[in-house]
């Protein structure tokens, strides 16, 4: 039912912001045809009367008291990261070059 | 001594016969010697284990009590944040991250004295049932190099099978620590869904992560089952009960009376008949051990892996958005004037491996507008009667078993290009992840036309974890009776071994 095309699955690869060369998404496209065929098969007996369920147990919010806890230096904080500056992550450019 | 249990390690320590430090020198010789044959490991910490194999020692002498598996060396599987230990999972994107925190699971078993070896290899972002998907190459399972130790925690298991560590730490979601223990001749236990923190261990599907215990013996499991376990604060999903009596249990080791129910689904065709056989004769031993075999019913399982297909893989495209290449990890593409976006979409193609990109992709189509109630909603009702059937088969048994796989160990590189085959290997451990139940697996014999282990699986209501001990224990006990000595005791001699 699916037959995902090369333009199809750069899409989801733009959704999933992965940037793939275009061997990679023909390959995938084969590949969840036959994926996608086969766990279709949940659709035969998930009929409407069943409720779904997203998780194992039951659900609740937790929260704790709003005061301050030992946490994460800034330093520690930044230790993984591939670029910092001035106690902060520096990352590329975000906006448009206009501004 | 590297062969013995880990129970045994701990009551040499205790006589003086073996120091600590003596114990993790000859495992990380051990590793030295062997692991080039079965690369279970991606990193070993020799200075930080020495240290806290001296601490323990440092503590006995002084006459302090400690716990039962202090000084005791394990392996911790790298999907674990171990605070400034190299955490990959097993993954390009995340080489060189050094985490500043350590997971809970780590928390509790430095607090208990167990002294961790390394990070073990395992599938990338635990995605995978044979530990090839690694990027860092694939690990060999010590009872036939050109074979899979299963996955994702590949590593754990055959670190355990080549006696690199006599406990190991592994995660399971579909199977990732059941299926390696069943085909590496193991034990290795998924607890029931939030009876052991997720914090710090790297998500890949939150509704069905679960971190558990790994070893050579039903009652070493037990005992680090009991030292990881509990309700943590940083874990909202964490239970707030108390843990259940899993030592007791193994040590007890008693079925009778028991209710055991082979789940009819979970068996017969598509099984190899070495493990079929093997699996009979188990049931044989528990009937006589006093227990009461009866057959169950659950009708849904067959729709278990294409609901799994699709709710695990729309969990990682969300839980791996994470990996963006700001805050932590490698960064690719950051060149004068490139955009945010173009760094993340090259670090994300760069970093990633194939099946990762897959299971994002097709959990991103699964999620998306138009089709999100035909997959993502309609697995989700699986997921209800996959509960449903569980629920109604432990009205008449207290555990249900089945043979763990379908087959031994397939050999490296003989699925690496049919994922729906490698998808297939998980048929019998998804339904227990979906359910949020406990499951475990302990090796039953070697299938006699391939002379490779069996795993015997055992599934337990929520938060009966005890009675998977239970009956793995008595299972255990009269097989070791019929062997004479430990499975693991067949195990061939790795080559240029000391």
């Amino acid at each position: 039912m699916s037959n995902l095309s090369r333009s199809d699955v750069a899409h989801l690869a733009h959704l999933a912001r992965i940037d793939m060369t275009d061997p990679e998404l023909d390959a995938l496209a084969n590949e969840l045809d036959v994926i996608l065929e086969a766990v279709a098969r949940v659709q035969e007996v998930a009929t409407p009367d069943i409720a779904p369920t997203s998780h194992p147990l039951p659900l609740r919010n937790v929260t704790r008291p709003d005061v301050v806890t030992p946490s994460l230096t800034p330093a520690a904080a930044l230790s993984g990261a591939p670029a910092s500056e001035d106690q902060r992550f520096r990352v590329p450019q975000i906006l448009g070059e206009e501004s | 001594m590297i062969t013995r249990a880990a129970h045994e390690m701990s009551a040499a320590m205790a006589s003086g016969e073996i120091s600590s430090v003596e114990l993790t020198q000859a495992h990380l010789d051990r590793i030295t010697s062997v692991d080039a044959q079965v690369h279970a490991f991606l990193h070993v910490d020799t200075e930080g284990a020495l240290a806290q194999a001296q601490s323990v020692d440092d503590a006995r002498a002084r006459g302090e009590s400690v716990g039962p598996l202090a000084g005791v060396p394990l392996a911790l599987k790298d999907v674990m944040a171990q605070q400034g230990i190299p955490t990959t999972a097993g993954s390009k994107i995340l080489e060189g991250w050094r985490p500043p925190y350590d997971a809970t699971v780590v928390s509790k078993l430095k607090a208990a004295g167990v002294v961790i070896l390394g990070k073990t290899n395992m599938d990338e972002f635990a995605m995978g049932s044979s530990t090839e998907n690694s990027a860092y190459g694939p690990t060999h399972n010590p009872w036939d190099l050109t074979r899979i130790p299963g996955g994702s925690g590949g590593g754990s298991s055959a670190s355990l099978a080549a006696f690199e560590a006599p406990l190991a730490i592994g995660t399971d979601t579909g199977g990732s620590i059941r299926q390696p223990a069943a085909v590496t001749g193991t034990v290795g236990v998924k607890p029931t869904y939030g009876g052991v923190s997720r914090y710090g261990l790297i998500a890949f599907s939150s509704s069905l992560d679960q971190a558990g215990p790994c070893a050579r013996t039903v009652l070493d499991t037990a005992l680090l089952h009991e030292v990881i376990a509990g309700h943590d604060a940083h874990d909202a999903t964490s239970i707030d009960a108390p843990v259940p009596q899993v030592v007791r249990a193994a040590r007890e080791g008693s079925v009778k009376g028991m209710k055991i129910g082979v789940v009819k689904e979970l068996n017969g065709d598509g099984y190899q008949a070495g493990v079929r056989s093997r699996f009979e004769e188990s049931l044989e031993l528990l009937a006589k051990a006093g227990a009461e075999i009866v057959e169950v019913s659950c009708p849904n399982f067959e729709y278990a892996l294409a609901a799994y297909y699709l709710i695990a893989p729309s969990e990682c495209s969300s839980n791996l958005a994470r990996f963006d290449a700001m805050r932590y990890g490698i960064r690719v593409g950051d060149e004068d004037g490139a955009s945010a976006e173009s760094v993340m979409n090259l670090t994300r193609e760069v970093g990633f491996g194939r099946e990762v990109k897959r299971r994002i992709i097709l959990g991103t189509y699964a999620l998306s507008s138009g089709y999100f109630d035909a997959y993502y909603g309609s697995a989700q009702k699986v997921r209800t009667l996959i509960m449903q059937d569980f629920n109604k088969a432990f009205t008449s048994a207290d555990v249900l078993v089945s043979p763990t796989c379908p087959t031994t160990a397939f050999k490296i590189g003989e699925k690496a290009n049919d994922p729906l085959a490698m998808y297939l290997n998980d048929i019998a451990t998804i339904p227990v992840n979906m359910a949020g139940i406990g499951g475990m697996s302990l090796p039953c014999g070697l299938a006699p036309e391939d002379g490779l282990p069996v795993g015997f699986q055992v599934m337990a209501p929520a938060m009966q974890d005890q009675r998977m001990y239970s009956v793995g224990a008595a299972l255990e006990a009269s097989l070791l009776s019929q062997w004479g000595a430990p499975l693991l005791s067949q195990i061939p001699a790795l080559v240029g071994a000391k």
